[in-house]
């Protein structure tokens, strides 16, 4: 390439190309950044600019036709808001950061996305190579502080490497068990130029294999068990939604007649209402589901991993049964429960197969079984939380009125805390990737952006964040990220004046000693209109009703804050230590 | 032998902790080295031994850890290992199903050794070599297993051992074919697809969206 020509090609690139062959287009970094992009069909990017990633943003304002990019308020914000857009549209979600705490800001998502299985693509800008190394201004040793929270990452130092490295960044985020990339680009090669010869998608990588080989004897073996079995019981992870085995896994249940109960991220993937759906599992999860597994003598785990919060005490966790564990990641099989029968693969090609060797069952009795624990768990708790007569209003009848409303169509985004195991609990849901929430790490301000992001990847749903008064506070800023971008997303502030999670254990475990978990709130209506966000303070039971619907009907963003009991606990709960059977309701 | 711990109300054998060797075959990669290290260490498992090193296959590198765990431990590390993008394949094996060697190197003072050791025979003894003899200094080499390298730090030692340094495990598994064998069958299983046509090639005016 000679300089003239370089010359020519930037930056009046489309004249340029248009006398030149694909072969000899110049290319600064920058710009082969987004034209992977574009090529990867990304139409959003969350990010944040700074010094470091300079020559991106400076390539971008001409992308801007091709690519929507969300300035949000804090970097956290913006890899939130890529969790949730991924998590709503099942595409890989792209965030870009500059150098140093830019590139830090990111950690508190990534660790999210990392062990929640979240496809992300992250675009840190990095300081020149010639500075690696130097403590420049705003650098930081990203590569290693990324390491153990990422399914992968690379550090670009010479502008040539991008195309290759992109595609490669995209196919290792989106395919097996996904996973958040990061790639750290240096300044130099963003602003380097280089002979561009087109984008090349990547489908393989030696070292890599996303999918393992499904090995049909073991399906036979799973088949058997399921086949003999007099009490099966199905847990279900967000395996099933990431592998898009919704369909599947819906007629393996229906075929095999078995119930199937789920973890918090796999909530959706079988319709609320299904009548084998019984229920949530887990610490805080419902009463059957969790007494039952000590009693099933088959457990066939289906894309989940068998986290401490659902086994509880792993030395009495299911010991009468057999065990079968589907998951497309080896690492999983084994790790936490042994299992007799481990089937590795994606749930989208094992299912099928196993549903194909399964005989048409029915477990009335059985199911019945789940049906009574459900009763005697209304009875004593979820009739109160959900239609209390006296008293402060509860986080449940917030959640069962939304229900109402909305008819099991709203995506549901919640941060972490009491509510969350009350949305978790109450919301229904129609359709898969309905319930965006962290799970694994359990952030508090996962889901003001995660809320903004889940919208801008599902444009046609309504989009409704469920957050407590001590979550909304640690991201509240993105706000003006709703001001600027104009996006509607509906916020519900559930305000207990607490930490209430934590006043929960503090009142359970540790004497009532409530320490530093009393917080105090700003006028949250009045923070949201400085916003332009309208919004509502409710304290009364009958004016819940016509507040979420005024909340709902708005032609964009609102905040509707509704003050609950100060000291409602969640229940049931399964107490730390305890087994899953030793599940308490009150 | 097992040992016995008091687990709620039952006594059960603790599994057994025994030095295993980890053999990991993986892509030649800036920061893998760091990716692996972490496995041990957010587990607070010591690796005793690390050694990298090019295996009988271009650009793919073979490490091998020492570290002393229980089998269970080891089988479920070695699958995070084998997580890796960069990673193609681990193994882990007992010190029986290998073959093992670990590199010494002793600098000792030349006047010193020549004065009260015979030096012949303790090259024949200790299996050692001469690697460099100065009027100051001289330094062996011996390899061979922990002990056997030990023993010779020992007679050294009462002859003015000036510097000791031994270098991590190297180790052949005695049932493996070769690497080469298995990255023929990982092709054979799982094939590299036919890679993507370069669809933008030729579309300029489509690709350069400007």
């Amino acid at each position: 390439m000679s300089e003239t020509l370089d010359i020519l090609v930037e930056p009046t690139l489309k004249t340029a190309v248009a006398t030149t062959t694909a072969e000899e287009v110049s290319l600064s970094g920058s710009r082969a950044v987004l034209e992977a992009f574009v090529a990867e069909g990304v139409d959003t990017i969350f990010g944040y600019p700074g010094g470091a990633i300079m020559p991106i943003y400076d390539a971008l304002y001409d992308y801007h036709d091709k690519l929507k990019h969300i300035l949000v308020r804090h970097e956290q914000g913006g890899i939130h808001a890529a969790q949730g857009y991924a998590r709503s549209s099942g595409r890989v979600g792209v965030v870009f950061a500059t150098s140093g705490p830019g590139a830090t800001n990111l950690i508190t998502g990534l660790a999210d996305a990392m062990i929640d299985s979240t496809p992300l693509v992250c675009i840190t800008g990095q300081v020149f190579a010639h500075l690696l190394g130097t403590d420049a201004f705003q650098e930081v040793d990203v590569l290693n502080i990324t390491t153990p929270v990422t399914k992968w990452n690379y550090q670009v130092t010479d502008a040539k490497e991008i195309p290759a490295v992109l595609a490669k960044a995209f196919h290792i985020a989106k395919t097996g068990r996904p996973g958040p990339v990061l790639i750290d680009i240096t300044k130099n090669a963003q602003l380097d130029k280089f002979a561009y010869h087109g984008y090349t998608k990547c489908n393989h990588i030696r070292s890599y294999r996303p999918k393992p080989i499904v090995r049909k004897e073991y399906i036979q073996q799973a088949a058997q068990l399921i086949n003999e079995a007099k009490q099966p019981f199905v847990l279900f992870g967000q395996g099933v939604i990431l592998g898009k085995a919704e369909k599947e896994f819906r007629t393996f249940i229906e075929k095999s007649g078995i119930p199937a109960a789920w973890t918090i991220l796999g909530a959706g993937a079988l319709p609320t209402d299904h009548p084998l759906n019984v229920g949530m599992l887990g610490m805080h999860g419902n009463y059957g589901p969790n007494v039952l597994t000590n009693e099933c003598d088959v457990l066939i785990a289906i894309g989940m991993r068998f986290d401490d919060r659902v086994t509880g005490r792993l030395d009495k966790y299911a010991k009468q049964a057999k065990i079968i564990h589907l998951d497309i990641d080896p690492s999983e099989i084994d790790k936490n429960v042994k299992a007799t029968v481990g089937v590795w693969g994606d749930c989208k090609e094992t299912l099928p197969l196993l549903t194909e060797l399964v005989t048409p069952r029915v477990y009335p009795q059985w199911v019945e079984r789940f049906y009574t624990y459900r009763k005697i768990e209304e009875e004593s708790l979820i009739e109160k939380e959900l239609n209390p007569l006296v008293g402060q209003l509860t986080m449940g009848e917030v959640v069962h009125q939304l229900n109402a409303l909305t008819k099991g169509d709203a995506i549901i985004v919640s941060d972490v805390g009491q509510h969350q195991m009350i949305a978790c609990r109450y919301a229904k849901f129609n359709q898969s990737r309905s319930n965006i929430t962290s799970g694994g790490a359990g952030t508090m301000g996962f889901a003001l952006p995660a809320a903004i992001g889940a919208k801008f990847g599902a444009e046609d749903r309504p989009v409704v964040a469920i957050i407590g008064d001590g979550g909304i506070q640690m991201t509240i800023q993105e706000f003006g990220t709703i001001m600027q971008s104009g996006v509607n997303v509906k916020i519900i502030i559930l305000n207990n004046q607490f930490l209430g999670m934590v006043r929960q254990w503090q009142q359970l475990f540790h004497d009532k000693r409530y320490s530093f978990v009393d917080i105090a709130s700003p006028d949250y209506v009045m923070v949201a209109k400085g916003y332009g966000i309208p919004g509502n303070k409710v304290t009364e039971r009958d004016e819940l009703q016509k507040a979420l619907q005024t909340m709902l009907d708005h032609d964009g963003s609102y905040l509707l804050e509704v003050m609950v009991g100060k000291e409602d606990n969640v229940f049931p709960m399964v107490p730390q230590g305890c087994s899953v059977s030793e599940i308490r309701l009150k | 032998m097992s040992t016995l711990i008091h687990k709620a109300d039952q006594i059960v054998a603790a599994p057994t902790k025994q030095e295993f060797t980890i053999t990991v075959y993986a892509e030649n990669q800036i920061g893998l080295l760091v990716r692996i290290a972490i496995i041990f260490s957010r587990r607070k498992i010591n690796i005793e031994s690390i050694n990298s090193s090019p295996c009988e296959i271009e650009s793919i590198s073979r490490f091998t850890l020492v570290i002393h765990e229980t089998e269970e431990v080891v089988r479920k590390v070695c699958r995070q290992i084998e997580k890796q993008v960069e990673v193609l394949k681990v193994y882990y094996n007992t010190n029986d199903e290998i073959i093992w060697q670990e590199l010494a190197l002793y600098k000792v003072s030349t006047n010193e050794i020549a004065e009260k050791v015979k030096v012949e025979r303790l090259l024949r003894e200790y299996g050692a070599r001469a690697v460099v003899i100065r009027k100051d200094y001289t330094v062996f080499e011996a390899s061979g297993h922990r002990e056997e390298t030990d023993k010779l730090v020992d007679v050294l030692s009462e002859v003015g051992l000036i510097e000791f340094v031994r270098s991590a495990r190297v180790a052949i598994i005695k049932a493996s074919a070769g690497f080469h064998e298995k990255l023929r069958e990982f092709e054979a299983e799982q094939p590299s697809e036919e890679v993507v046509e370069n669809e933008y090639l030729n579309r300029n005016e489509e690709v350069f969206t400007m």
